[in-house]
């Protein structure tokens, strides 16, 4: 049984931040989101009530259940109030200095025995902690999207993170109805380590003249039973999210797979940014190809 | 569309038993030429001649440069994880001086036998190998690197991504000496690490070439 009551949620008005406070409040534990943006919180807590109203809807939850699970459920500007977290989970923008100062700043409003947890998909764990006095008490927890369904969570300990402190956060995670795996302190841990350079990989065999990008990823899905093709998957989550994946782990690993395609650079430079924008690999007011 | 299957040797894209093998008619009917595991002899009265391919190029059958004797020839393979089933893909190759119709025709075979059909270009790996490839090396390495076991790293794969199965369950379960097959043809076309074989799949190509 987890020693951990109350656990706080930072950058808890973006998508990544709010569904993780709904794994949190769901598991059973009185859960503060804290955000620098009021109208962020106000706009997320909508979102979790409606996500909710719908789980009931569908006969995941009771209304009482519900409730209760928005009753566990606070939300707050000021970091001070994060004072009473045994674990805070952070999930505000991915830049190391962000972080690191986030974590200066928790060190000062939280007690002693608090846990820190990393949302980070392409930071190290070891260096956000260095933002910390207490980096024994840093841990990566790297939440998939959208987090409030996907049970799987990537857990890294930092060089300097303590087995009690990794022990305590990976219970944490189970208590939850997650599934952690264990991974090394690497860039892109094991899920972006092999999707980043495979999606560049599936670009630059457009840019080669291999194949159309509908005959690339009907092959993918064909052949391999994936649910879709690495260009469908880039154009959701959006091309100049794949160039700065790109530019977060090429830098660390030098390897030429992983740094971003000519073909995706100039797609970005055009403003073809996948579904967001209406175009990129494909357009969605029909069915043609780009390129094609 | 009528085809005719001319049969030199063991096919992995229909091995004995394949109901499409029963389905040919004789050379002298068919619209199409399908040629399995054999050298070919080229025949532009056919709409298309197909022609198995392994890891090699579709220009090792062909010559690089256009001729009129080869412009209905279109390569092609059904995609198959070492031993098991083939999948329903099938990879279509063309030359840059294929006919059209040669290549309408081939598709029509495949679909009409109820496969999903591709068409890519004449590069090395095509576009399964091409891709899957580079990642399965980059997973074995990162196994050997520690990075995590390889239960946490397909199922990592699996809930991460949807996959229904792992990279290297996959790999493994398709034969490791057969993936270093691959990838040494692969790594010798384009001479880049992505491709060189890794540790695993050297170790295996060596015991299986030692009995072991």
């Amino acid at each position: 049984m987890t020693t951990i009551r109350t656990v706080g949620v930072c950058g808890a008005g973006g998508t990544m931040g709010a569904g993780i406070a709904i794994v949190a409040a769901r598991g059973g534990f009185r859960t503060i989101s804290y955000d620098t943006s009021a109208e962020a919180l106000e706009r997320a807590a909508k979102q979790t009530a409606g996500f909710f109203g719908k789980s009931v809807e569908r006969g995941k939850l009771t209304s009482e259940e519900r409730d209760a699970v928005l009753g566990r459920m606070e939300r707050t500007t000021k970091i001070d109030d994060l004072a009473a977290c045994d674990l805070v989970i952070e999930a505000v923008f991915e830049d190391l200095e962000i972080k690191r100062s986030l974590l200066r700043n928790l060190d000062g409003v939280c007690p002693d025995h608090t846990i820190f947890a990393s949302n980070t998909s392409t930071l190290s764990i070891t260096e956000i902690a260095s933002g910390s006095t207490r980096p024994d008490k840093v841990v990566g927890m790297h939440f998939c999207l959208p987090a409030q369904l996907m049970k799987l969570i990537e857990m890294s300990p930092g060089l300097l993170t303590s087995e009690e402190t990794f022990k305590t956060a990976w219970e944490w995670t189970e208590q939850c109805g997650q599934t952690p795996v264990k991974t090394q302190d690497k860039p892109g841990f094991i899920l972006n380590a092999l999707l980043v350079p495979f999606n560049n990989d599936a670009i630059r065999a457009v840019e080669a003249g291999v194949a159309a990008p509908g005959d690339i990823d009907k092959a993918i899905k064909t052949a391999l039973g994936y649910k879709m093709g690495p260009l469908e998957l880039i154009d959701l989550v959006g091309l100049d999210t794949q160039v700065r994946l790109c530019e977060a782990f090429y830098p660390i690993t030098l390897d030429p797979r992983a740094a971003a395609p000519p073909l995706l650079r100039r797609m970005v430079a055009a403003g073809l940014l996948g579904r967001k924008t209406g175009r990129g690999f494909y357009t969605y007011d029909g069915a043609t190809m780009f390129g094609a | 569309m009528r085809y005719a299957i001319v049969r030199g040797g063991e096919s992995r894209s229909f091995p004995e038993g394949d109901p499409f093998l029963s389905s040919g008619s004789s050379i002298e009917d068919a619209e199409a030429v399908i040629h399995l595991g054999a050298a070919f002899v080229p025949d532009p009265g056919k709409s298309a001649i197909l022609v198995e391919l392994g890891t090699e190029s579709l220009a090792v059958h062909t010559g690089e440069d256009a001729d009129d004797a080869f412009a209905n020839v279109v390569g092609f393979a059904r995609y198959r994880n070492g031993d098991d089933p083939p999948s329903r893909l099938v990879e279509l190759v063309r030359r840059p001086w294929t006919k059209d119709g040669a290549v309408e025709a081939a598709r029509k075979v495949f679909e009409n036998a109820g496969l999903e059909v591709v068409l890519c270009a004449d590069q090395a790996g095509r576009i399964i190998d091409r891709l899957v490839r580079p990642k399965y090396n980059a997973a074995l390495r990162l196994l050997d690197e520690g990075l995590a076991t390889q239960a946490d790293m397909d199922l990592t794969c699996r809930l991460g991504l949807g996959y229904p199965d792992g990279p290297i369950e996959r790999v493994k379960r398709g034969g490791l000496a057969q993936h270093f097959e691959v990838t040494q043809a692969l790594f010798e076309t384009y001479g880049t690490p992505a491709y060189a074989p890794p540790r695993q799949a050297i170790v295996a190509a060596r015991r299986e070439r030692t009995g072991k």
